[in-house]
């Protein structure tokens, strides 16, 4: 399957649907999801908003390096990813290395807006952000770009990695399932009788371009269920779909450390795979994606590997694509 | 008075006038209040003055006539703030001043009025209002003006504009009835403000309102 290489419009959005009971699947539109549900089920989406999270920036040296941001650890504290020389348009298992960095080095982001590297381990690092005359936050908008990757054609804007119901910025890849989801389906899912719920988790990147780090991704990851959501959990006559493996890590991964589910904040370090046993989530509405990634290892979670792969062939003789801005998939 | 102490507000237009004005206001009743303005300078009085009193300000230097503006206001806003409860769209421009007749406004006034009273309140809303519809609770206020109603001679793009505005009000009220979510449209009326005087220079400023006794009135109108 190809990527999709921009953002497209919801009259262009398939929905695969994996029966797992019938073993069967069908092609369908996205704005045809409320219709794949049943009245009592409850859809949890993620509702963080996407961090403008590629910095530009150069070495003390005068080197060019991008900063990655990966994950937040404490007030402008931040776990980041180093590249070298080049930008977006090279796929990142081809870019060049970072310049070689030690504790207390500055990378300069910007007019007043800098990054001290606190550790390294090769291109994974831990960084303190700065911002003179303003906010970190200011700074970081004024001088950052989405991030992303060399499938597509132009430079995102940050309203394209955006869902449509975002709200605080945790992630620094949009939890992409939930673009498609715009507020006419969440509407039609609650005329319909479907709950619609809500946690936020901040998603990280997907690729670093080290084969050793990426095995390791998704790194652990923080979340905050709110108590509503608790609840609608609790009280859900039907099935829970999660919408996104975010959605997936945050509620599997409360449970797995509280032994239920509890409101509040956490860090979930789960990684879900074959064999691995929902407790709390019934099905799952997904991005397509590559059968080789870690993303498709999570799916088998859901679906056996041989279903999965006859379904990925269909959709792939129906034209669907993949990626942050393709079809989804919905397996239940 | 309405109490907002566990709300966040988003204020455009911030630095001054009626919107300086709701800012302190909302501030009062207890708001989280994020400034949206175009001069830093302006804005961080607003702040400072806000966190003066012990209240919890930030300022966003931005344009809200510039189509990249949207994400990054609504991004900034709820990573400081947490998620927005009120939007409230106060920035709008009269376009050239003095204001000339609809025949003679040249184009391009004409669409930076519209890009900052019609295309930037819509660009906003549309970041802001969808957590709001997935929460099913938050507030949208669209300030109007009776220009928006009545046709004043040199007033042309300043008009239709806010016309634009209050239909669209109108329109996202009708598909969100029930949604708990409002969208409300509210006309000032005539006030003491920089805005005034540019468009009318030699009114008498005792028949014209304070901006804080307005602003006073449209808060305590609020229920979140």
């Amino acid at each position: 399957m190809s990527p999709a290489t921009w953002p497209r419009g919801d009259a262009d959005e398939q929905l695969l649907v994996v029966d797992t009971a019938q073993r069967r699947w069908q092609t369908r539109r996205v704005r045809d999801f409320p219709e794949a549900l049943e009245p009592g089920d409850l859809v949890v989406v993620n509702d963080a908003a996407t961090v403008p999270a590629s910095l530009r920036g150069t070495s003390p040296t005068g080197a060019p390096v991008e900063v990655r941001l990966l994950a937040s650890d404490a007030d402008d504290r931040w776990r980041a990813v180093l590249f070298g020389a080049g930008n977006w348009q090279t796929p990142t298992e081809d870019r060049a290395a970072p310049p070689a960095l030690l504790p207390g080095d500055v990378i300069v982001l910007g007019p007043g807006f800098s990054a001290t590297i606190i550790a390294v381990s090769g291109r994974l690092v831990d960084l303190q952000l700065h911002a003179t005359g303003g906010s970190v936050w200011e700074a970081l908008y004024a001088y950052g770009s989405p991030v992303q990757y060399a499938y597509l054609r132009d430079n995102l804007a940050l309203s394209h990695v955006q869902t449509p119901y975002a709200s605080r910025p945790w992630s620094v890849e949009m939890p992409s399932a939930g673009r498609p989801l715009r507020m006419g389906v969440l509407m039609a899912l609650r005329a319909r009788g479907v709950e619609v719920a809500s946690l936020t988790h901040a998603a990280g990147l997907s690729s670093t371009g080290d084969p050793e780090l990426d095995a390791l991704l998704p790194l652990p990851e923080r979340y905050e269920i709110p108590e509503v959501t608790v609840r609608a959990v609790a009280g859900a006559r039907g099935r829970v779909i999660a919408v996104g493996t975010t959605v997936v890590r945050a509620l599997e991964g409360c449970v797995a450390d509280n032994g239920r589910l509890v409101a509040g904040e956490g860090v979930t370090d789960l990684r879900i795979g074959p064999g691995f046993q929902p407790r709390v989530i019934d099905a799952l509405l997904t991005g397509l994606h590559e059968p080789t990634e870690s993303h498709f290892a999570l799916m088998q979670a859901f679906a056996d590997e041989p279903l999965l792969r006859s379904a990925y062939a269909g959709a792939a003789a129906a034209g669907y694509l993949i990626h942050e801005f393709g079809d989804l998939c919905l397996i239940m | 008075m309405n109490d907002f102490s566990s709300k966040t507000a988003l204020i455009t237009g911030a630095s001054r006038g009626l919107g300086r004005a709701l800012s302190l206001s909302l501030s009062a009743a207890g708001a989280h209040v994020v400034l949206v303005a175009r001069g830093k300078a302006a804005l961080d009085d607003v702040v400072n003055a806000i966190r003066a009193r012990g209240g919890r300000a930030h300022g966003i230097v931005a344009d809200i006539g510039d189509p990249d503006a949207a994400a990054a206001i609504a991004g900034q806003a709820a990573a400081v703030a947490g998620r927005v409860d009120l939007l409230i769209n106060n920035a709008s421009t009269l376009g050239a001043l003095p204001m000339p007749l609809l025949t003679d406004t040249e184009p391009h006034d004409f669409d930076r009025v519209f890009q900052v009273n019609v295309a930037g309140p819509f660009r906003l809303t549309r970041a802001v209002a969808g957590s709001m519809l997935l929460h099913g609770a938050g507030v949208v206020v669209n300030i109007s003006s009776d220009a928006a109603v009545e046709a004043y001679p040199t007033w042309g793009a300043y008009s239709a504009s806010k016309a634009a505005l209050d239909h669209l009000t109108r329109v996202w009220a009708a598909e969100t009835a029930g949604s708990g979510v409002r969208f409300i449209s509210v006309d000032p009326g005539e006030m003491r403000t920089q805005m005034h005087a540019d468009a009318i220079p030699d009114a008498d400023p005792a028949t014209l309102a304070d901006p804080a006794d307005v602003a006073a009135r449209i808060v305590a109108s609020v229920t979140l």
